[in-house]
């Protein structure tokens, strides 16, 4: 009969009205700035560089390559080039940002400068609540504002962080080893023409950095 | 004529006082001035009560609304604004007062500027009949629903103004939409309380409440307890709902299509009584339907009779405003064909019908005959034009007529 799917309507918006105030679990919204709910491991929405250490300025991984200024779709990021180098994790000599700028009203979160960075120097900060009164100097992040600890990162992305954190140290025990390589040769070089001791040492540091790759 | 508020209740009791505190009230106040002011002083002071109380109600309207459309939709709604978001409205009013009043280059600014005051104005006017209480009636008059629908016929000049006026193709498109609506269905909304007016033999608001006013075994002679009177009622509301311009009938301002419809170059203030004269004519109109089938001031219970008359009638209308509430969280809005033709097929047919069931339960009698024949009649034409007519190819769905 005709109005009977209205009152089938009717019936099923009640339910919900009345069952709105007896269950509390149909209520999913979540009253935000009393009630907060730990976000997601995969939560990201704007860019931050990572640190290594205490010093923020000394531990800085970005090595000024520019290759997320080049691949930013808005173009937010801005870098100026040191002139001097200074010692990145592996104890090599590497340029840093002597500025190193993001307009945060302008970036549109896609992680294209994080999946681009060779150096793991930029990754994705979960910090949201960024407003400013100042919508264009409060909304232009420089180096100091961006850079944060490695610990900020494991708090906020702990799976990949420990992922990164492993091939980094890999890629340092590599190094290492390398540079050991190259010491002892250059020793034994200068000492004598063979020495068997330094030869041996060889095979038993490589198979050590391989172990704690991923 | 403008009789207002007039007092003939003896004063015997609490009972009596509570009823009529508001009269006494302005009786008392009335009495402190020279004698040659007093009846213009008692129009004033009731036009005032009007004023403050109808946007009182639509403020809790509105909250109502925002907040019952959220429970349906299990959300919790406004809640920032004072206990349980109830300074909300105040807040939005707030908002709204303080935004720029932005008028189109090419419209026509005098006709844009009046549409809204006109809205607002011809809205309040047709609350003036209405009986709120026992002896509140601002203006008793003999033809008191005739000037209703005359001034409800008047909020469509209002619509076409905004729209008109507005040179904005939604906005006309909107006042097109909404002029053919409430045009059809001010028909069925008519001939629903003709029936009303054939069996109390008056068209005083009044009259009407005082013919429903009766009890037997202690339950009311309200006009909606007769199988013509929910006939009646059942078309009166479809069409108040359309005549309102409410979901599921929200054509006019359908903001899939049209953004807001007549209304979509309007702002800040002018919005806002754009608004509040909607909520207002919801107001009159649940207050009309009160009136004329809900027994208006009359409590449901012979022994509730002791409950001061204008609770029961603002609970009245406050309850007819869940039930639109509750219908917009529910049915989605209609099509412009499928609304004409329920409005001419099927509300008109059925209201006409319906005058002639109520002469036929005038002429025959007291007795349970014509309480079997009524019903029987009505029903059958009901499932026969409901299921026949209704489910034809005209209401399902839509044929293209264009080249593929």
């Amino acid at each position: 009969m005709l109005g009977e799917g209205i009152l089938k309507g009717l019936a099923e918006t009640g339910k919900n009205f009345l069952g709105s105030f007896v269950s509390a679990d149909r209520l999913t919204t979540v009253q935000y700035p009393e009630e907060r709910i730990a976000p997601i491991e995969a939560t990201r929405d704007f860019p931050f560089l990572v640190y290594d250490g205490g010093d923020w300025e000394a531990g800085l991984r970005c090595v000024a390559c520019q290759i997320c200024e080049k691949e930013c779709p808005p173009k937010c990021i801005y870098i100026v080039k040191s002139v001097d180098k200074k010692p990145d994790y592996v104890g090599k000599p590497q340029f840093y940002p002597s500025r190193f700028d993001i307009d945060i009203s302008v970036c549109m979160s896609c992680q294209i400068c994080v999946e681009v960075c060779p150096f793991e120097a930029i990754k994705m900060d979960t910090e949201f609540e960024l407003s400013t009164t100042d919508r264009f100097g409060g909304l232009l992040y420089d180096r100091k504002e961006l850079a944060k600890s490695n610990e900020h990162y494991h708090k906020i992305h702990p799976t990949e962080a420990t992922e990164v954190d492993a091939r980094l140290a890999g890629e340092k025990a590599k190094a290492d080893a390398k540079a050991k390589v190259a010491a002892t040769a250059a020793a034994a070089k200068v000492a004598a023409p063979v020495k068997p001791a330094a030869a041996a040492a060889i095979p038993e540091a490589k198979p050590a950095g391989e172990e704690t790759r991923p | 004529m403008i009789a207002t508020f007039v007092t003939q209740a003896p004063m015997t009791g609490m009972t009596e006082t509570a009823d009529q505190i508001f009269v006494l009230l302005k009786h008392w106040v009335v009495g402190y001035l020279p004698v040659g002011l007093q009846g213009i002083a008692s129009v004033l002071i009731s036009v005032v009560a009007i004023i403050a109380v109808f946007p009182t109600l639509f403020a809790l309207a509105v909250w109502m609304e925002r907040k019952g459309l959220a429970r349906i939709q299990n959300r919790r709604g406004p809640n920032r604004v004072g206990p349980f978001g109830l300074l909300q409205p105040i807040a939005d009013g707030i908002k709204s007062l303080t935004k720029e009043d932005i008028v189109p280059l090419s419209a026509d600014a005098v006709v844009h500027f009046m549409a809204p005051v006109v809205l607002v104005v011809v809205v309040f006017m047709g609350i003036a009949v209405l009986p709120m209480g026992r002896n509140m009636t601002l203006v008793s008059m003999d033809a008191g629903l005739l000037f209703f629908f005359a001034m409800g016929a008047s909020t469509e000049l209002s619509v076409f103004m905004a729209g008109w006026s507005s040179r904005n193709k939604y906005s006309l498109l909107g006042a097109m939409r909404g002029v053919a609506q409430m045009i059809s269905y001010e028909v069925p909304l008519l001939m629903s309380s003709v029936a009303v007016v054939m069996i109390t033999g008056s068209l005083s608001l009044d009259k009407i409440v005082e013919a429903q006013n009766k009890y037997t075994w202690g339950l009311p002679h309200w006009n909606i307890f007769t199988p013509w009177g929910l006939a009646a009622f059942v078309m009166y509301a479809v069409a108040a709902t359309a005549e309102t311009n409410r979901s599921p009938f929200d054509l006019p301002e359908g903001e899939s299509e049209l953004v807001a419809g007549y209304f979509t170059e309007y702002s800040g203030f002018k919005f806002a009584l754009f608004f509040l004269g909607e909520y207002v004519g919801m107001l009159s109109i649940s207050g009309l339907g009160t009136t004329l089938f809900l027994g208006g001031w009359s409590a449901p219970f012979a022994f509730l009779g002791w409950v001061p008359s204008w609770i029961w009638f603002f609970g009245k209308v406050m309850l007819s405003i869940a039930v639109f509430i509750w219908v917009r969280g529910t049915l989605p809005r209609l099509r412009q064909d499928q609304l004409m033709n329920f409005a001419w097929k099927f509300v008109l047919p059925f209201t006409l019908l319906d005058l002639m069931v109520a002469a036929a339960w005038r002429f025959m009698g007291d007795g349970w005959v014509r309480w079997v024949v009524c019903s029987a009649v009505l029903l059958g034409a009901y499932a026969l034009m409901g299921g026949v007519g209704m489910r034809g190819e005209h209401f399902g769905r839509r044929k293209y007529r264009y080249a593929e």
